[in-house]
């Protein structure tokens, strides 16, 4: 597979598997209107990973479309970065997930908005947008969560604690990123960790909360390895469309 | 749920559709807070572009005219064809009026 395929459908399936996830909460959010606010970032999230899929699928110039690559893949095939596949667990790890994973996702397509890729570019300057949005959401709420009752500050911080042991993987590129930013397609990783966490600080320190240092940190997903918690997600995606292959409405 | 669904206190949600027009009461919702208010605002009522800015009120802040005053409030003015603009011809082409 080309290298800009492979960038694409990193990218695609971090959106992808996110917008699984976040999806779980519609019907079951602490609010209505937090239902449909949890709903459009989903939506968002869906939208660019169409996009990224359907784009990795015309650089392979194999046949495979975005559902190919959404439904008829294996876990190992999957590359998004663990910390996305995690169980939503209570609100307080799904804010403070957001909150991580909006900030990247903002600033990663805010530099790929130069990107020397055209396709790369225009589906960049659409999602920075929207990842703006997202993270302002997550920031109202982190920043309500922790300088908030006892309770709400304690489930927040833990919901960074068990945040904290997959947000290293964010950062570390491979050989594949560095031949990417020689040609000025796709971003350095390990240049995102200053202005992420710069900003996840910011709303840290306003909202009460601390930065955890876990001992353990993981990752592994790039390569397609997988915590736990994947298998389940994927059987719940793809079960529909292996039942039933070709099937349209 | 319920409880805490009760401690949300309700908003009035106000949208202007576009520039030159005047924000028109679209419906209400719940939320902590203004801030938030206004963002649950923009999910609910402003998902298919239909506004350009937006208002949110405290319900508790409205002060509204009694259905009992009806009478008295509005039933005079029936009857005061003078203070209709009915003398006027609307130039073509003119619009929002």
């Amino acid at each position: 597979m080309p290298d800009l395929a492979v960038y694409a459908l990193r990218l695609g399936d971090d959106a992808l598997v996110f917008a699984q996830r976040l999806g779980e909460w519609i019907a079951a959010a602490p609010q209505l209107e937090e239902d449909v606010a949890l709903a459009n970032i989903t939506l968002d999230e869906l939208g660019q990973a169409r996009s990224l899929l359907s784009y990795a699928g015309e650089v392979e110039g194999a046949g495979r479309d975005e559902d190919a690559f959404a439904y008829f893949r294996d876990e190992r095939d999957f590359v998004n970065v663990q910390l996305v596949e995690r169980d939503n667990g209570d609100f307080g790890f799904t804010i403070a997930r957001l909150l991580v994973v909006s900030a990247y996702q903002h600033e990663l397509y805010d530099r790929l908005v130069t990107s020397a890729d055209a396709t790369l570019a225009a589906i960049a300057a659409k999602a920075v947008k929207e990842v703006a949005y997202h993270r302002d959401h997550a920031t109202q709420w982190t920043l309500r969560l922790g300088d908030g009752t006892d309770e709400s500050h304690g489930r927040m911080q833990a919901g960074l604690d068990g945040v904290w042991p997959y947000v290293d993987e964010l950062f570390s590129g491979d050989e594949l990123d560095a031949r990417l930013v020689e040609h000025a397609v796709g971003v350095d990783p390990a240049s995102l960790r200053e202005p992420v966490l710069g900003y996840v600080r910011g709303v840290l320190g306003e909202a009460t909360l601390s930065e955890p240092e876990p001992t353990t940190r993981y990752s592994g997903g790039r390569k397609g390895i997988h915590t736990e918690q994947m298998g389940y997600l994927l059987a719940e995606m793809q079960h529909v469309a292996r039942s039933h292959p070709g099937a349209t409405w | 749920m319920t409880a805490e669904r009760a401690d949300w206190p309700l908003w009035e949600v106000f949208v202007r559709a576009k520039r030159g027009l005047n924000h028109v009461h679209v419906g209400s919702l719940h939320a902590p807070d203004a801030q938030m208010a206004l963002r649950n605002a923009r999910d609910l009522y402003t998902r298919r572009q239909e506004g350009v800015s937006i208002w949110v009120v405290s319900a508790g802040d409205i002060t509204a005219s009694s259905p009992d005053e009806k009478d008295a409030f509005f039933d005079p003015a029936g009857d005061k064809v003078y203070r209709h603009p009915t003398f006027y011809h609307v130039p073509e082409g003119v619009q929002h009026l």
